[in-house]
């Protein structure tokens, strides 16, 4: 702290205190603090808020823990956000693999061009896009009629089907850049003198290229679950007449029921999870939270 | 054929599988803005039209959504910046614990949900009586792009070398200078890779704004409640428009980098 006093001087110290400040105080701990603050009161009309009738109690999480349907969507949405992460991830680690150390590296930059561009299309039209195609007569289906695959149009939107294909197909390079990463900063020499003491090909990957990786893969696995299980407009667009998706309950709370009492405490709940969720890919592959942000 | 060449050779099909499937919806949607049919598909094929470019130029929902879109983009760059790059220096500056707690508290936004981010800046700003809208999804966004431009200026910091900034001070030079003249020189390319990560997060955000928005559109969330209420056509229109504009600024971004890199090699080059 003194070093910075002495490079900036006191004038722009303070301006870089304050800034940051701004930012963690009042756009990340107390909007935080206000979401569990609010979670804990009843929703009452503008009149009421502050009066007798305002006083904490855990009425808005007794709703959650005493609707059976919400505690389902709220496990499904857990379970179906793990299977996205872990298909993710298995789809993803051989491209990864590839393009780090097998492909021919002047190819790569190209490769990756062609990778990026659907990154940077927004995941709104990524997920329009794979509607499209998804459709009952859409291209997929005759496409594949096309080729004599199958005989009859797939329906393709029915259960949690294109929910999970849909958020695979949404966040699947938010998996495989970070495993890039990591994959590309393992030597390459490490991987020649496996393979010439004898390893064979699978041994190489689980007890070489994927330790070193572990950062890259728990920091997939992290930005796929939470965005998975966040998401707001894969499960309302691709979802069936039989899915539902935890954010779609809370927004009801929200924008239908305007109960944002109780909007905030299954919101904090989903907060909640995918806290625990980061720990626990913390102590798994016991890495740091710096290494997960990288 | 050895047994890697082998490997190598099926990888390969895979990779360009993969390719396909990424690519192949989206050159679907942009085919469909070209399509004369009501339904936003490429099959069947009913003749080329330009009519759902027409009808989006006529809409004025969208332009004052696009023009929302920028004036929110804008906005968020010009906080998350400064508020990103001072996160950095500040957290340059510490260590041990202290650094570890700070940098948790930098890093979450990031790995906190949409939804959440969005909801608690409603609950909180309301306490103020500050009403939804564009400037709370300003402040929602805010909160983890800067989280962004620290991480990248952090990084960039990695390579400073904080004996120039001793000589500045040396020579009698002011700390505005010095920040002007020799730090912040050294962290434009991470400033401007912030700025240009910082639109794109911007411009796409579709989950804390829609908590935050109020009755505003911005693109993305016309677009979404667009393709909820039916698709027509000229969502297409605005698709195809889109990517070819992300295509455009991917290539220029990624030549420029480029550039920047050559001219690193040979700046260390004619050091050596």
């Amino acid at each position: 702290m003194s070093e910075l006093l002495r490079r900036y001087g006191f004038g722009l110290s303070s301006i870089f205190i304050l800034l940051t400040a701004f930012w963690l105080l009042l756009l990340v701990v107390l909007p935080d603090l206000y979401l569990f603050d609010n979670s804990f009161r009843p929703f009452l009309p503008a009149l009421d808020v502050g009066g007798p009738k305002d006083r904490y109690n855990i009425a808005n999480y007794a709703a959650f823990f005493q609707t059976p349907i919400h505690l389902q969507v709220f496990g499904l949405t857990v379970l179906f956000a793990s299977i996205v992460t872990a298909v993710c991830f298995v789809l993803s680690y051989p491209i990864a693999y590839y393009l780090a150390k097998v492909a021919d590296p002047r190819n790569v930059a190209t490769l990756f061009l062609l990778l990026l561009i659907p990154l940077w299309v927004s995941e709104i039209l990524r997920c329009f896009a794979l509607f499209i195609m998804l459709s009952f007569k859409g291209p997929l289906n005759m496409s594949l009629i096309g080729l004599g695959i199958i005989h009859e149009p797939i329906r393709w939107i029915v259960a949690y089907n294109s929910v999970i294909i849909g958020l695979v197909y949404v966040y699947i390079l938010f998996m495989l850049f970070p495993i890039y990463n990591a994959i590309q900063s393992l030597d390459t020499n490490q991987i020649e003198a496996a393979r010439d003491l004898g390893s064979p090909w699978w041994r190489t990957h689980w007890r070489v290229i994927m330790p070193h990786s572990k950062p890259g893969i728990a920091s997939g696995c992290v930005m796929v679950f939470m965005l998975s299980a966040g998401s707001l407009f894969v499960p309302s667009l691709l979802g069936s007449t039989t899915s539902r998706w935890f954010t779609e309950i809370i927004q009801q709370w929200m924008f239908e029921s305007f109960d944002w009492n109780t909007g905030a405490a299954y919101a904090f709940l989903l907060l909640l999870l995918c806290t625990i969720f980061v720990s626990l890919m913390m102590r798994v592959f016991r890495v740091s939270l710096a290494d997960i942000a990288k | 054929m050895s047994s890697q060449k082998l490997s190598a050779w099926f990888l390969y099909i895979y990779l360009l599988a993969f390719l396909f499937m990424m690519l192949a919806p989206l050159f679907v949607m942009g085919g469909a803005a070209l399509n004369d049919s009501r339904f936003p598909s490429v099959y069947p094929w009913k003749g080329f039209t330009t009519q759902w470019f027409i009808d989006l130029w006529n809409d004025p929902r969208m332009w004052v959504a696009g023009r929302n879109t920028v004036l929110v983009a804008l906005a968020v760059i010009a906080l998350a910046l400064p508020i990103g790059t001072a996160g950095a220096i500040l957290i340059n500056s510490l260590s041990g614990t202290s650094r570890a707690i700070v940098y948790g508290f930098m890093v979450a936004p990031i790995l906190t949900p949409g939804a959440v981010i969005g909801i608690s800046t409603l609950l909180f700003w309301r306490t103020f009586s500050v009403p939804a809208g564009l400037h709370l999804s300003v402040m929602g966004q805010v909160s983890f792009i800067a989280a962004y431009v620290m991480l990248l200026v952090l990084a960039r910091l990695q390579s400073f070398d904080p004996g120039l900034e001793e000589a500045a001070l040396d020579l009698g030079a002011s700390h505005g200078q010095v920040l002007r003249r020799v730090l912040l020189p050294h962290l434009y390319p991470a400033l401007g890779a912030g700025a240009i990560i910082g639109f794109f997060q911007s411009v796409e955000n579709f989950n804390v704004t829609l908590f935050t928005r109020g009755g505003s559109d911005t693109l993305t969330v016309y677009v979404g409640s667009m393709v909820r209420t039916g698709a027509p056509p000229t969502i297409n229109a605005l698709a195809l428009i889109l990517i070819l504009s992300t295509v455009f600024a991917t290539i220029v971004y990624e030549v420029l980098r480029r550039r920047a890199l050559a001219r690193e090699v040979a700046a260390e080059a004619l050091l050596k």
